[in-house]
């Protein structure tokens, strides 16, 4: 079936006060400012209209949705009028007839007539219109002025704008600003000229359009068209999923014919999204069916054997196997596994409870290591769990928002949207952060305070803008005596208040003016419901849990935790990192997050699982590689992580995969890691299972399978098998199965189930007896821990410093059109906004040493080389340079070093010295490394039967 | 993994603890390094310990070690 939502026309009204009016002679109550068109709706009465769709605010244009009103003169449009007590309206009159056949005659004169060849057929609001207006003839003819010959913009891969279908509603013009907020689009010129125009005139590709597709979406004609469609035609049935890139998790429908995908398309009911999407999740799923796919096992006894296509009982035996010698050889802890983001909650699951039961140790570790993994331990130690503290609605409450280390409109788009749209209505922000990043100032938002601190120096900082809230009084003294530890607040608020801490004395560090700190401290504490909201630019730090410590501190002192508005909110890279780390993937910590030591807890899994489990906590990923390098680790499990390209130092890493005798990788493509593989398990995407994903704001949603997996198996059938053949059985029939037994031993899942997702559409953990439905804002009554915990946050200096040597700072990240390591992304067409990773640098760093803008720049640290193109940029300030790692021949990593954090050795990809000099060759490593993918890559031809 | 890592990442655990008195930096920093450290870790370390006293372990990181040293010899006799 195809799943069309209803479209109420306007947006809801969100008052409380309900009006009772009459529609048509039936009764309907409404909340007041409801519009007459949406009331309507509520009791099934469709009002014919163009112009309005209930994303967007009514706009009165089309002169469709005219109704009577008893009692008022003339025809008002429904949209724009709201409704009264007592109202009596018509929808359908003669004299309605005759005006909506009128203003239609009017459109169609203007549009071309091939609807039967028309890639909206059968899906186009302006041909329902005309046969619900009983349109039968054009009286004007098709001779006078028209626009049946304006020219198409095919310039973006995933759409088609044909002015020549335009009826100018305006409608992706205000899609354009109110839902994405970037405003790319306008009406140009008046009257008959009007038309509709990305940027000063430009093309699509070539205007600040970021290909959301909201304007796509909001079209209610086949102006704007999905590329997908026109070329296979339309959709026959809908399979309602979770998006698989970053942490906000839209709901999507997949849009099918048969098994194949031919549009994906945000749902609204989607409560991450509401109806939202990016140029990712919206356009860029080609990838799952990209030549590029790896659909049969493959292994070999060495790396530089070509690769063998072998049965998956064969692939999966070899593997089983090797792992069995391995551990007979080395002892029980010489092998390991990381578990995935990009994977489901229940795959995630099975992987580390195959290491901890089928291995018999606790290796398992899982990419949030490298992201997200100081949260879990800030949060945690303040606050006693490990997520964030909010939903995401929860930002139209908000008064201000201070945004730290994230760089929402690229990495986090949707849910940036609705950032803006929050600072449009009249809320602050802050944004801290080393890059004048877009939110700092773009189209109708700016940043009341940009503290643009040097990189590394994000505690001192927290600490800076503590100590002005402290010994200006600013602390929210009655929340702190209710909510809080006394005796460590007391020492917190009397170590911020050392003079070391004021924002004069850290100027030194952070360069950021003091006046300026000061300024922001007191907007934060005194601004109304003040939000944080931070990324990766706070974790990846060697002090990035102690700064996710220092931020908990700051909400805590000035009571900003534990209702709307508020909170310290993670925005989550991956997919499913928030459910990675739930799911028990971190070697000290069984799922819910609790420690392997607690007897309790480990006896629950032993009796659960029928085996005696390690209570010592295991290797993280950087002490695996460590311990492969020395000699003591030879095998690992890896789904759905490509440590090669992702994780830092990557000569390091490779050499400790060198070292090992059994790499096993599991992946949909034959990605960096796998050059160093043994065994090959072809994975499977998010479109091939079932299984659950959790966001950012710990909302548990499902993904269902779209189509059968390429390679025959999903990813947790695959490590059913390899458990079994390592003698460790598990027979699940259906992932769901696995999700009840989550539930069954993590109580903060124990009302979680597939069938209750499904009834309530999606979970917030804690869901258990005291929260049948989920915990949308945790902290309500109390912190998870009892009280809240003050912890002291002395600023230390990372050890990674600039010197003549290594005089600019490297920091790295991401940019809107890529996703993480770029398997999947670069394998659609968003190649067309970001074919190769560049080096952004300052003019001034520029100039100094001979650099115009698209030169090729070495880019050399202490432990690694590699070239790329430099792209001179503002954006930046002096003494600091940034870099994606999105494409894996650019190798960005082999330039990041193994600095990490203190607590969780989550790695120091934001602080890395470096020096950038004019070059013209490749370096060293790129030079090597090619040649080695060249060399690890090939496959053996199968000898025909 | 090499001891000079492990000196490393203990003097980092111990930085972050050293702003409290320092019994509960060392009890915090030996809690830390029980709790998140492989076994494998903490017996390289507490050879460190037993073989050049520890050499580049700050005091409190020191202090630490040595905690964790005794607890696990009291483990293995008790």
């Amino acid at each position: 079936m195809l799943i069309k939502e209803t479209d109420y026309g306007t947006p809801p009204s969100k008052t409380e006060a309900m009006v009772t009016l009459e529609i048509d002679g039936e009764s309907v109550t409404v909340p007041a400012g409801t519009s007459v068109m949406r009331a309507a709706v509520e009791i099934g009465t469709k009002i014919p209209k163009l112009c309005a769709t209930d994303s967007l605010a009514s706009f009165g244009s089309c002169r469709l949705c005219l109704v009577e009103i008893e009692g008022r003169k003339g025809t008002p449009a429904s949209c724009t009028t709201p409704v009264e007590p007592g109202m009596k309206v018509k929808t359908q009159t003669s004299r309605l007839a005759k005006l909506r056949r009128g203003v239609m005659e009017l459109y169609i004169s203007d549009h071309p007539l091939d609807c039967l060849t028309c890639a909206t057929n059968g899906d186009c609001e302006l041909q329902d219109m005309a046969g619900e207006v009983g349109l039968r003839e054009v009286r004007y003819g098709y001779d006078g002025a028209n626009h049946l010959t304006a020219e198409k913009d095919t310039s973006n891969p995933y759409f088609t704008f044909d002015p020549a279908k335009c009826i100018v509603c305006s409608r992706c013009v205000r899609a354009c600003e109110e839902v994405q907020g970037t405003f790319a689009l306008t009406i140009d010129g008046r009257g008959f000229a009007s038309v509709v125009s990305p940027g000063q005139k430009q093309d699509f590709l070539d205007s600040e359009c970021v290909s959301c597709g909201a304007c796509v979406q909001a079209c209610p004609t086949a102006t704007l068209m999905e590329n997908s469609i026109i070329e296979s035609g339309q959709p026959e049935h809908t399979v309602l999923t979770t998006c698989a890139y970053c942490g906000v998790g839209c709901a999507f429908k997949a849009e099918m014919r048969g098994e194949e995908v031919v549009r994906m398309m945000p749902y609204k009911d989607g409560k991450a999204n509401h109806g939202h999407s990016c140029v990712k999740g919206r356009f860029a799923w080609g990838y799952a069916t990209h030549k590029d796919r790896i659909t049969k096992p493959m292994i070999r006894a060495k790396i530089t054997d070509p690769w063998k296509e072998v049965s998956w009982e064969e692939a999966i035996n070899y593997a089983a196997s090797e792992f069995k010698r391995i551990q007979k050889k080395y002892g029980r802890g010489s092998i390991g596994g990381i578990t995935s983001s990009r994977c489901t909650n229940e795959e995630t699951y099975l992987v580390q409870k195959m290491i901890r039961a089928g291995f018999g140790n606790n290796n398992v570790d899982t990419c949030a290591r490298v992201c997200h993994s100081p949260t879990g331990y800030g949060l945690k130690t303040t606050f006693g769990t490990s997520a964030g503290t909010q939903d995401f609605d929860s930002v139209e409450a908000s008064d201000v928002m201070m945004v730290i280390g994230a760089n929402p409109t690229d990495a986090h788009p949707v849910f940036a949207s609705r950032m803006k749209r929050r600072i449009r209505e009249g809320a602050k922000l802050i944004v801290v952060d080393p890059r004048r990043i877009e939110l700092v100032k773009t189209a109708h938002v700016e940043a009341d305070y940009h503290l643009q601190l040097m990189p590394g120096t994000n505690v001192a900082m927290i600490n800076a803008l503590a100590h002005v809230i402290v010994t200006e009084g600013l602390v929210n003294e009655k929340y702190v005596a209710e909510r809080c530890e006394p005796e460590d607040f007391k020492h917190w608020r009397d170590f911020v208040a050392l003079p070391e801490n004021s924002p004069e004395a850290v100027e030194q560090y952070t360069k950021v003016p003091a006046a300026t700190v000061r300024a922001a401290a007191r907007l934060y504490a005194t601004g109304g419901n003040a939000a944080i909201y931070y990324g990766l630019g706070v974790t990846e730090h060697s002090q990035g849990s102690t700064m996710v410590m220092g931020m908990a501190n700051l909400a805590m002192a000035t009571g900003n935790i534990g209702h709307n508005g508020v909170g310290v909110n993670p925005l989550r890279g991956q997919n499913n990192v928030q459910g990675a780390c739930d799911m028990g993937s971190f070697p000290h910590e069984f799922t819910g997050y609790r420690h392997v030591s607690d007897d309790t807890v480990r006896q629950s899994f032993e009796q659960a699982w029928g085996v005696t489990l390690d209570a010592e906590p295991g290797l993280r990923i950087p002490n695996m590689l460590d311990s492969a390098v020395e000699g003591s680790f030879k095998g690992i499990y890896i789904q759905g992580e490509d440590i090669a390209q992702s994780d830092p130092n990557t000569q390091h890493v490779t050499a400790g995969l060198a070292a090992m005798e059994c790499v096993v990788v599991q992946d949909i493509f034959l990605n960096e890691t796998a050059n160093y593989a043994h065994v090959f398990l072809p994975g499977s995407s998010f479109l091939e299972k079932d299984g659950t994903f959790t966001n950012a704001e710990r909302r548990i949603s499902l993904i269902n399978k779209a189509m059968r997996p390429l390679a025959g198996y999903a990813d947790w059938e695959a490590t059913m098998l390899l458990s079994n053949a390592l003698g460790y059985p598990m027979n699940y029939k259906n992932p769901s199965e696995i999700m009840d037994e989550i539930a069954r031993l993590t109580p903060t899942f124990k009302g979680v189930s597939f069938d209750r997702i499904r009834e309530l559409g999606s979970i917030q953990w804690p869901c258990n007896d005291a929260a049948p439905e989920g915990t949308p804002i945790m902290h309500e009554k109390g912190f998870v821990r009892g009280k809240g915990k003050f912890m002291i946050t002395a600023f230390v200096p990372t050890d990674e410093r600039t010197g003549p040597r290594f005089p600019l700072i490297l920091t790295t990240g991401r940019i809107l059109s890529q996703y993480n390591v770029g398997a999947q992304t670069r394998r659609t067409d968003n190649i067309a906004w970001h074919p190769e990773d560049v080096l952004e640098i300052h003019p001034f760093d520029a100039e100094s040493r001979g650099i115009r803008d698209g030169d090729v720049v070495s880019l050399a640290s202490r432990v690694g080389e590699t070239t790329l193109h430099a792209k001179i940029s503002e954006r930046m300030q002096p003494g600091v340079v940034y870099t994606t790692f999105h494409h894996a021949l650019t190798g960005a990593n082999v330039v990041t070093t193994e600095y990490s954090d203190w607590a969780t050795n989550c790695p120091e990809y934001k602080v890395t010295a470096v020096q950038v000099r004019l070059s013209n060759q490749k370096s060293e490593w790129q030079r090597s490394y090619e040649q080695l993918r060249e060399a690890t890559r090939k496959v053996a031809a199968t000898a025909a039967e | 993994m090499t001891t000079q890592r492990l000196v490393h990442m203990a003097n980092q655990v111990a930085a972050f603890f050293a702003s409290y008195p320092e019994a509960e930096a060392v009890e915090g920093t030996a809690n830390h390094l029980k709790s998140f450290w492989d076994p494998r870790m903490r017996r390289e370390i507490e050879t460190h310990l037993a073989e050049k006293a520890g050499a580049g372990l700050s005091h409190v990181a020191l202090e630490a070690v040595k905690r964790i040293a005794q607890k696990d010899a009291d483990k293995k006799s008790a």
